[in-house]
Formats: structure tokens, C-alpha cells, sequence
């Protein structure tokens, strides 16, 4: 039976070189990297090395990473702990309609808190715009956070100018780029980032291994207190496996940006391309180009996601979808409602992301199953008989 | 995608009785794209029995098989059994739907119902 994986965002297979790398520092290395004696060495050089690599990625100092178990963590970090340490400079804060639910939780959260939160909308497209980010800006603002690019439609924001209105008011950055490190290049230095959020199983690394990146000079509460692991900000004792892993993914991310993501875009809108010729009725959620290179989003118009993921499941093509059936909220995705998609297109959303096993061979039968699946799902969908019955009146709106 | 019982898969994969019933004697719909299903059943009735029934589903894999399932379970019953149809058996005849998804088999019943309260109304008009 087939097994195309269109859902590499959601998990990927570790790049062997990370295994490899990593697998010593759970039984041959396993001192504690804060021991004084001999058997902390080698993990506290290693720890010291994975630290170098993950800062290497993002064009900072080493010192400024502080190891996390997933970008959640690092999101809830950057926001909490900040919030915590300026809540007497003021307590605004900026951020957008279509990030992660690891910051928009947290926001919720800080609202109920006595904090103001601004959700900044984005366009059609996704973006947010620098001109609305100066307007909402005011002397109470403590912290604006945005994401480097969408997880779901892909959208790659334009960080520079953002970060620059912010950084023309004085107020902190923080950019939650789990789903763009290792994809598009994310420099501190270049950008004027204060705080970046990074996860390791996004460019092939281990689950569990993340990080966040923090300006010299950035204070934070921490979450979790004890020990002075981690200068402080996250207590407990190093994961030093998985963060050797996250070290060598980012290295390996690193070295091959410009050539991976070149020919994964290549392949992405190749597949985009075939599958707007193969079926009727699709419609592309996220900008065409400001993109993430392996993310493709797009709805079927008529039908309903889940039953559309559930029939591609059956041969053997593996996808995720926005549709509020997947989700267990039974709400359907936040980003798509956001981008101002009509609920039925939301609902009909499906999310392909390419990763090392996507090949050009497997397009063509990709299409020709999404082209039956849709017929057949069309074929008793009310939407649909509507629509051939009163043409325009749900014109499809590609 | 939440754990379908093999019985909701035997129905998503096979749907029986899909389509629209040109002519039919009374028409339901439930649901709207906001909710994520929308289900439309439509019927014939002859000696106050249900002769025909197909439905339009849009909707996730528990919808489509709540609809074919009741399609099922309402041919050829009288007006009254088929009203006595509830949501609950719907799901039992299923092998069980997940929790979050038991609306779906609320609106299939609703669907149904709503089917044969328009006969039934437009029968009392012309009567």
C-alpha cells in the first residue's frame, strides 16, 4: 500500500546524522553537564557545542539560548516571563490574529490578569500590517510578538518592517519562528529581534527539543524555578541528548537552507500547479509567493475537510486539514477564519507541507485521487447541487 | 481524525442511498457550513410508508455515515416508526460515534424528521 507523507510539519523522521549524534549522550555520555567531576565533561562540552549551533542558526550569541522542551514552552517563556518582568514599565501587549494557541493562550490568560492585549487582524493573504502595528503601539506597551510565518497558510511575515516600528518605540520583540527556522533565514541581528521561539523537530530534529533565543539584555521571569540551569530561566536538569540533536539539526538546517528549500519550493509548486490543472474548484489559502517553501494550503471547494483527509488516508496520502470536524474543539482553524475565508472553504481546507520524502513522481497520483475523492465527496454534497443548480451564487472564489 | 468504529467506516466508505429525489413528496434540511455539516434528506411516501429515501450530506466522515445509516433504517418503515428514530439508536446501530461527534447523529435523525413533517404538512394543506 502507498504511503505519501503530506504532513511533514506534523512529524517529520529525524535526519539520521541527528540520531547518530545524538545516541552517545544517553548511556556512553551520561554525566550531568553540571557535575565537577569527570563524567560532566563531555556533556557539558556537547551541551556547550548544541548551544553554539542553535545560535548559529539564528545569527546570535550562544549565551542567549536558553534550551525549552517544544515551542510552546518557549512562547509561553518569551510572554509570561516578560510580561512578569515589565509589568510595572506597563502592561500592553501587541500581538496577531493568526498566531499559535501556545501565545494566544497565554494572551488570553495575561487578559484575565489585568494585562491589555491587542490582536493586530492580517490581510487576505495573512499578512499583518507594520503601519497598523505603529498605530496600536502605545507608552503602555511592554511586548510585541508575531510570527515569522504561519504554520498553517504558510504566509512569511514581513518581520524587518515590523520589528523595526517596534523597535523605533522602544518596545521588546518577540517572534515565534517554530514554523520558519531552518525554512527561510531568521537572523537576530539582521531583524533587531529581542526573543525568537525555535523547535528542533521542524528543521528534523528530536520532539521535545526547543529553544529560546534572548537578547542580551532582555529580562524574564522564569516559569520554572530552581536550579541555575539555563542561567536561571529554566531550572532543571539539561536534556542533553536532545539538545545535541536539536544542535546537529541545526547545523545541518543551516548548511542546507539554500539549496533544500530551493528545490522544495520547486516541487511544492509543481504540485500546486498540477493539482489546480487536475481538479476543479481548489482554491490557495496564503500568499503565492511570501511563503514557507514546504507548506501548500489549499480548499476544496463543496466539501468538508475531515472526510476528505479520511478518504485520501485510504489511499495512502497523508494530509491535515483546517476543517472544524478535525479539530476537537469543533472549531474551524483560527488562521483561515482570520484570512476572512467564507466557513465553507474554511471547512474544506486541506494542509499538504513537503518534507525529505517528497518526491516529483508521486504528483501525478496525488492529483488523480484528490480529483476522484473531490467528484465523489461533491457528488453528495448539497453545496455542490446547489451550485449546478443556481450557477454563480457560491461562485468559487479563484 | 477521532477513532471511527468499523461499522462508521463501512458506511463512509460505502454510502448507501446518495442523491436527490427529483420529485419527492417531503424535504429536511439541517445544519449550515458555519457548523461544519449541513445535511439535506428527501423522501417518497406511499401507503404511509417511507418507499424511498436519499440524502445530500456535507460534512465530516461521522456525518456522512450518520446519514447513510438512517437512510438505511427509515426505508420501507410507517411515517410514525420512522419518526420514533432517534439520535441515540442512530449512534448504537453505528457501533458508537465519539463524544465530540454525536451531534452528527443528532442531525441525521433531525434531517429525517424534518423530511416527514413537510409530507405531512403538505398533506394536511391539500386534505
Amino acid at each position: 500500500m502507498k504511503k505519501i507523507n503530506l504532513d511533514y510539519t506534523a512529524a517529520a523522521p529525524l535526519d539520521s546524522r541527528v540520531v547518530d549524534k545524538m545516541i552517545p549522550y544517553f548511556s556512553e555520555h551520561y554525566g550531568n553537564p553540571s557535575s565537577g567531576h569527570l563524567l560532566g565533561e563531555e556533556p557539558r562540552r556537547a551541551l556547550v557545542q548544541a548551544r553554539e549551533e542553535v545560535a548559529r542558526l539564528v545569527g546570535g550569541d550562544p549565551s542567549g539560548v536558553i534550551f525549552t522542551a517544544s515551542a510552546s514552552e518557549s512562547n509561553n517563556l518569551a510572554i509570561k516571563g516578560l510580561a512578569a518582568a515589565a509589568r510595572k514599565k506597563g502592561t500592553h501587549i501587541i500581538s496577531s490574529a493568526v498566531e499559535h494557541f501556545s501565545v494566544l493562550n497565554v494572551l488570553k490568560t495575561l487578559g484575565k490578569e489585568g494585562f491589555r492585549v491587542t490582536l493586530l487582524p492580517v490581510d487576505s493573504d495573512g499578512f499583518v500590517s507594520p503601519e497598523a502595528l505603529r498605530e496600536a503601539i502605545t507608552d503602555e506597551t511592554i511586548l510585541v510578538s508575531i510570527q515569522a510565518a504561519n504554520p498553517e497558510i504558510g504566509t512569511i511575515q514581513p518581520l524587518k518592517e515590523l520589528v523595526a516600528v517596534a523597535r523605533e518605540k522602544g518596545v521588546p520583540f518577540h517572534s515565534d519562528a517554530a514554523a520558519a527556522a531552518g525554512w527561510i533565514p531568521i537572523d537576530v541581528e539582521e531583524l533587531g529581534l529581542d526573543l525568537v521561539s525555535l523547535a528542533a523537530d521542524q528543521f528534523y530534529g528530536p520532539k521535545g527539543a526547543a529553544a529560546l533565543y534572548i537578547r542580551k539584555g532582555i529580562r524574564l521571569r522564569p516559569l520554572i524555578e530552581g536550579g541555575i540551569q539555563e542561567r536561571g530561566l529554566r531550572a532543571g536538569t539539561e536534556n542533553v541528548p536532545l539538545a545535541v540533536g536539536m544542535g546537529e539539526a541545526a547545523k545541518i538546517a543551516r548548511e542546507t537552507m539554500k539549496e533544500r528549500t530551493v528545490e522544495t519550493a520547486a516541487l511544492r509548486d509543481k504540485l500546486k500547479e498540477a493539482l489546480f490543472e487536475g481538479v476543479p474548484y481548489l482554491h490557495l489559502n496564503g500568499h503565492p509567493e511570501q511563503r514557507l517553501p514546504h507548506n501548500l494550503n489549499v480548499s476544496v471547494q463543496f466539501v468538508e475537510g475531515e472526510a476528505l483527509l479520511m478518504r485520501l488516508n485510504m489511499a495512502g496520502i497523508l494530509v491535515s486539514s483546517g476543517s472544524s470536524c478535525t479539530s476537537q474543539a469543533l472549531k474551524s482553524s483560527h488562521v483561515l477564519n482570520a484570512i476572512g475565508l467564507p466557513p465553507e472553504l474554511a471547512q474544506g481546507s486541506l494542509l499538504l507541507t513537503l518534507g525529505p520524502g517528497s518526491k516529483h513522481e508521486d504528483i501525478p497520483y496525488v492529483v488523480e485521487q484528490l480529483k476522484q475523492v473531490a467528484e465523489l465527496l461533491r457528488s453528495m454534497s448539497p453545496l455542490y447541487h446547489q451550485y449546478l443548480k443556481e450557477g454563480n451564487r457560491n461562485a468559487p472564489v479563484q | 481524525m477521532p477513532q471511527y468504529s468499523d461499522k462508521v467506516m463501512e458506511h463512509f466508505t460505502n454510502p448507501r442511498n446518495i442523491g436527490e429525489i427529483s420529485e419527492a413528496d417531503g424535504t429536511g434540511e439541517v445544519g449550515n457550513p458555519v457548523c461544519g455539516d449541513m445535511m439535506k434528506f428527501t423522501i417518497t411516501v406511499k401507503d404511509n410508508r417511507i418507499e424511498d429515501v436519499k440524502y445530500l450530506t456535507f460534512g465530516c466522515g461521522a456525518a456522512i455515515a450518520v446519514s447513510s445509516m438512517v437512510s438505511e433504517m427509515a426505508k420501507g418503515k410507517t411515517l410514525e416508526e420512522a419518526l420514533q428514530i432517534t439520535n441515540k439508536q442512530v449512534a448504537e446501530e453505528l457501533g458508537g460515534l465519539p463524544g465530540n461527534k454525536m451531534h452528527c447523529s443528532n442531525l441525521g435523525a433531525d434531517a429525517l424528521h424534518k423530511a416527514i413533517e413537510d409530507y405531512m404538512a403538505k398533506e394536511k394543506a391539500q386534505s
